[in-house]
């Protein structure tokens, strides 16, 4: 699949279909410590886009997802900035209003699906009544549009499983479902938080290529939260790169692939295992955890693990630095000569 | 002022939950935490916790009261040396001499309160103990058995267990009601019913920890490893299993006060009626209560405070050795 | 379903069995006369015999046992020492009223309890869950016969609201059909009387029903919290579903579970927590039918007593187990 954007970062004439500004959430109930788990994140997605959003866990993507649905807890968060949609700001907009955009307008899939269906009701009443929330349906007609989705996602004789309960279907069938109840009203945003992490392998595929299937049938813009390059690649136009809260490469895949600024960036890249590297090459794997970490009012929160630290990097903050084709965080970042080769031909598949 | 009460659901408030959060991954505490650094992490957390203190702080005062009650008691108790002042009509209520006035008897109200808190005391702690030993050995028999498996063990923990669920189909109150009556009116009565009837609970208690433990990977581990059984279970199961029957325990001392006044209520306590024991003097009051709901209220709100002191302070110390509940 | 029922009600013999044998040997376990043991020290000569007599102590222990399994098989459930009938007659006779006291009861825990532990948990942290959770510890800390006769004495001593005493007012001539005295005043028409019945059920009721309603909203509590925080609630707010429908089908539905166990955990142990509360209010039903058992050292009925209410407590968990597998797919029998 080829989506081709040519430019990166802000479309000028064009209005992002979501448009987050410096969007910031802290943890922390009174009297105690808080986390700034989100830090000043900044990044749209038109229209039909596919949008990326990587890094490791604890790297603040999942949150940034859940902020942009209004499904954060309301006690002891904090959230600011902007998630425009629609010309709204949705962090302004009440319980009720948001309500009826989760659903309708943006939808979700979560990364559990074991856990995510609700094990005492059935799957058909699951898919029905987020269309029936929705549209003005008979309850027959929302049962027969949920069949009708079960066989989109692939789930075979549709009308028996909408009888069946979560725990009489696999792990894929699960997630097919979520798939179905999240494409149910034709979202213009679906936000997909790690939706194959939790399946074994070779049903993720499968399930990736439902999504991307139904996702391009429904012409819906898609936020990608993930940790694997390889979904990245098969799946977005555009990447940006989390670190400890803040984005610190936004590009094009593309460009991602090929040229790396970020030496993080460099690192989740050359962390792919490849198939054509010598035979008894170690994996690369970036050192340290992505616990240890520097607050970013000191400096760069990867300079404890970056192999490419320079005094500054441990001095004052990275600024994000607009170099036409990409933004990117970085006191020191890698050369188009630095030996990082293009990893996107061996993930692409 | 919140009193937390049960571990309500994995970290509560201000947990947005998912791996991609920060919070959770970065300040959760090793997993390798546990034997006393378990017990000094309650510590703190219960240190923490305003429930715990004042929970801790009644059983404190109840425990100091009734060791010094002969210290603190203005009189002797269950002389009934007053008995004259009691008419049918009235009983003297406080004055100069009795600050809280007579009971019907003719003793002094405040004597029989402090002696009170003894007897409850000795009644709650023994009849607790024997429940817990008797229950512990049973669940650590049918547990120990049970955890390491074999046909022998298996045999075992189905013979006790049939036997603690022949005592479970009885509620606990009836169960020992029925050995009170057997037995007679008089304190080992009391506290053999009592105790025997909290057995079934610290049997399957205890059984299930350790079962729960048997399966658990690092005894798996240490069987694969070649250390004997009996040693697994002594010095592995069993200690990590004992948290939540000591939990059992402080919850159920509470349970053993009011069942004490529960027995004398129904006639099956103490057989002296002017013995400074909270439930008697409770039936002792009832015929006295609407001109005189005095003499009933006291010893009342005497145990409802110290059975509030030790569920306060067990419920603390539960969800201070949950896992789920550390932050 | 039905083979899960036969075997669970297979399993309540060796039960009922082991029990009625614990039962037995205990009263014989004692060292000395068992018939002085029951009666106490100041027994007279006269009492013993009688005693020794009906429960066959002068006996071979065989053929006691043999007598004691065969009024427990022919469904006496032993007899009275005192009036000779048996137990199974007093029991049944007085048995609705225990029933309507613990309908009451149970009413009034599940009715209050439910949406108290709910609202208390979708206000964790806040001024309503301080209240509800201090209150439910308060209801498992407070003696139940304490309550009990605090509550007649304000409500009903002090403020007259309510009777002190008694299922009905005796100036009240109602007629006896089902021994339910709610249901005969309807049934007869006579609603004077069922009203008057459903007073005299309110503080009993609510002494009763206190411990009930105090676990009923812990549990609701710990279990709708817990929910909250499952995966599928978030994926039900993701879908912009209605407040009221995710409260209900999503979080109430799966915190039920635990909750229904304990509900029929605790309707078992109102029929002996029914001992207090009946002999406080002078409701005649089972409890007060032990109370004055216990009184008069009537030891066979407390024996029958017993292993009805240990039957009536496993087809309860019996119940509680079916309805489990109706509110829970996964248990479902398939």
């Amino acid at each position: 699949m080829t989506r081709t954007t040519g430019t990166t970062g802000n479309h000028p004439g064009r209005e992002p279909l979501l448009a987050v500004r410096d969007l910031r959430v802290e943890f922390g109930l009174r009297g105690q410590r808080s986390t700034q788990a989100v830090d000043g994140v900044t990044f749209d997605i038109q229209p039909g886009e596919h949008v990326g959003l990587v890094g490791e866990s604890g790297s603040g993507k999942s949150v940034t997802s859940l902020a942009v649905m209004g499904l954060l807890p309301r006690r002891g968060v904090r959230t600011s900035g902007e998630v425009r949609y629609d010309g709204r700001n949705l962090l302004d907009l009440g319980q009720s209003a948001m309500s009826k955009l989760r659903g309708r307008d943006i939808a979700m899939v979560f990364q559990d699906p074991m856990t995510s269906l609700n094990p005492v009701v059935t799957v058909g009443v699951q898919v029905a009544e987020v269309i029936s929330r929705h549209n003005d349906v008979s309850k027959k007609e929302a049962r027969d549009r949920a069949g009708d989705l079960l066989k989109r996602v692939g789930i075979p004789d549709p009308v028996r499983r909408l009888k069946e309960y979560p725990h009489q279907l696999s792990g894929g069938m699960r997630q097919r479902v979520l798939i179905a109840i999240a494409l149910a009203c034709n979202p213009r945003l679906l936000i997909a938080d790690e939706p194959t992490t939790a399946l074994d392998v070779t049903i993720q595929a499968q399930v990736l290529e439902v999504l991307k299937e139904l996702v391009a049938e429904t012409d819906a813009a898609l936020l990608m939260i993930t940790h694997d390059l390889g979904v990245v690649a098969g799946l977005c136009d555009r990447v940006n790169v989390m670190y400890s809260g803040r984005i610190v490469e936004s590009t094009t895949r593309d460009v991602l692939f090929s040229q790396p600024r970020h030496p993080y960036t460099g690192g989740l890249l050359r962390s792919i295992p490849r198939l054509d590297s010598p035979r008894g090459e170690p994996l690369h794997a970036i050192p340290g955890s992505p616990t240890s970490t520097l607050p970013w009012t000191q400096g760069c929160a990867f300079a404890p693990r970056c192999e490419r630290v320079v005094a500054a990097c441990t001095d004052q903050p990275p600024a994000l630095t607009d170099e036409g084709i990409r933004h990117v965080r970085c006191h020191h970042p890698l050369e188009p000569t630095d030996p990082v080769t293009d990893a996107r031909s061996e993930v692409a598949r | 002022m919140s009193i937390p009460m049960m571990p309500a659901g994995p970290g509560g408030p201000g947990d947005p939950g998912g791996p991609g959060d920060p919070a959770t991954t970065m300040l959760e505490p090793t997993a390798t935490e546990h034997g006393t650094s378990l017990w000094r992490g309650a510590v703190q957390r219960l240190r923490r916790n305003p429930a715990a203190i004042i929970g801790a702080l009644i059983v404190l005062a109840f425990v100091v009261v009734a060791i010094i009650a002969p210290l603190l008691a203005p009189y002797q108790p269950g002389t009934g040396e007053w008995a004259g002042q009691v008419t049918p009509g009235k009983v003297p209520g406080p004055s100069d001499e009795h600050v809280l006035g007579l009971d019907s008897f003719g003793s002094d109200m405040l004597t029989q309160l402090l002696y009170g808190a003894r007897q409850s005391l000795v009644y709650g702690v023994v009849s607790t103990a024997v429940g817990l030993v008797v229950g512990a050995s049973l669940g650590l028999l049918a547990g120990g058995f049970g955890a390491v498996g074999g046909r022998f063990g298996k045999a075992v923990d189905t013979l006790v267990m049939r036997l603690v669920d022949i005592m479970l189909s009885v509620p606990s109150l009836l169960l020992a009601v029925s050995i009170a009556a057997v037995l007679g009116k008089n304190a080992y009565a009391i506290i053999i019913a009592i105790g025997v009837a909290q057995v079934p609970i610290f049997a399957r208690l205890l059984r299930g920890s350790m079962l729960a433990q048997g399966r658990s990977d690092y005894v798996l581990a240490a069987s694969a490893l070649g250390i004997r059984k009996r040693r697994i279970v002594m010095s592995h199961v069993l200690p990590n299993s004992l948290g939540p029957t000591i939990v059992q325990a402080t919850l159920n001392l509470a349970t053993a006060i009011i069942e004490v006044a529960a027995l004398s209520y129904l006639g099956l306590g103490e057989g002296n009626p002017a013995v400074a024991e909270w439930g008697r003097m409770l039936v002792a009051a009832q015929d006295r209560f609407a001109v005189d709901p005095r003499l009933a209220i006291y010893p009342g709100v005497a145990i409802a405070i110290t059975a509030l002191g030790f569920t306060l302070f067990g419920e603390a110390l539960r969800e201070a050795l949950d896992p789920r509940s550390r932050r | 379903m039905l083979r899960f029922t036969l075997r669970r009600l297979a399993l309540m013999v060796p039960l009922l069995a082991g029990l009625s044998l614990l039962l037995f040997v205990w009263v014989r376990a004692l060292p000395g006369d068992p018939a002085r043991a029951l009666l106490g020290q100041r027994a007279t000569d006269e009492s013993i015999a009688r005693v020794t007599e009906a429960y066959g102590f002068d006996q071979p222990v065989l053929q006691q046992y043999g007598t004691y399994m065969g009024s427990l098989l022919r469904g006496d459930f032993l007899s009275s020492i005192r009036d000779g009938r048996p137990v199974l007659e007093g029991f049944l006779e007085r048995f609705p009223a225990t029933i309507e006291l613990a309908l009451a009861a149970l009413l009034f825990a599940v009715v209050l309890g439910i949406p108290l532990g709910y609202l208390a948990a979708r206000y964790q942290g806040r001024w309503l869950d301080s209240v509800v959770v201090s209150g439910s510890l308060l209801g498992v800390t407070i003696p139940v016969f304490f309550l009990a006769i605090l509550l007649k004495l304000v409500f009903a001593n002090w403020l007259g609201i309510f009777p002190t005493v008694g299922r009905l007012d005796p100036r009240i001539d109602a007629t006896d059909v089902t021994g339910f005295a709610v249901l005969d005043g309807l049934l007869t028409r006579e609603f004077d009387a069922a009203w008057d019945a459903i007073m005299h059920l309110v503080l009993p009721g609510i002494a009763l029903g206190t411990i009930p309603l105090a676990i009923i909203v812990r549990i609701t509590r710990a279990s709708v919290a817990e929910v909250m925080h499952e995966d599928y609630v978030r994926t039900a707010e993701s879908k912009g579903l209605a407040r009221s429908v995710i409260s209900r089908r999503h979080v109430l539905r799966n915190a039920m579970l635990p909750v229904a166990t304990t509900i029929g955990l605790q309707t078992g142990l109102l029929f002996s927590g029914a001992v207090l509360t009946e002999t406080v209010f002078g409701f005649n039903g089972i409890g007060s039918y032990l109370f004055s058992a216990i009184s008069q050292r009537d030891y066979p009925v407390l024996q029958g007593y017993i292993i009805f209410i240990a039957i009536i407590y496993s087809l309860i968990n019996l119940a509680v187990d079916l309805l489990y597998g109706v509110i829970d797919p996964r248990v479902r029998v398939s």
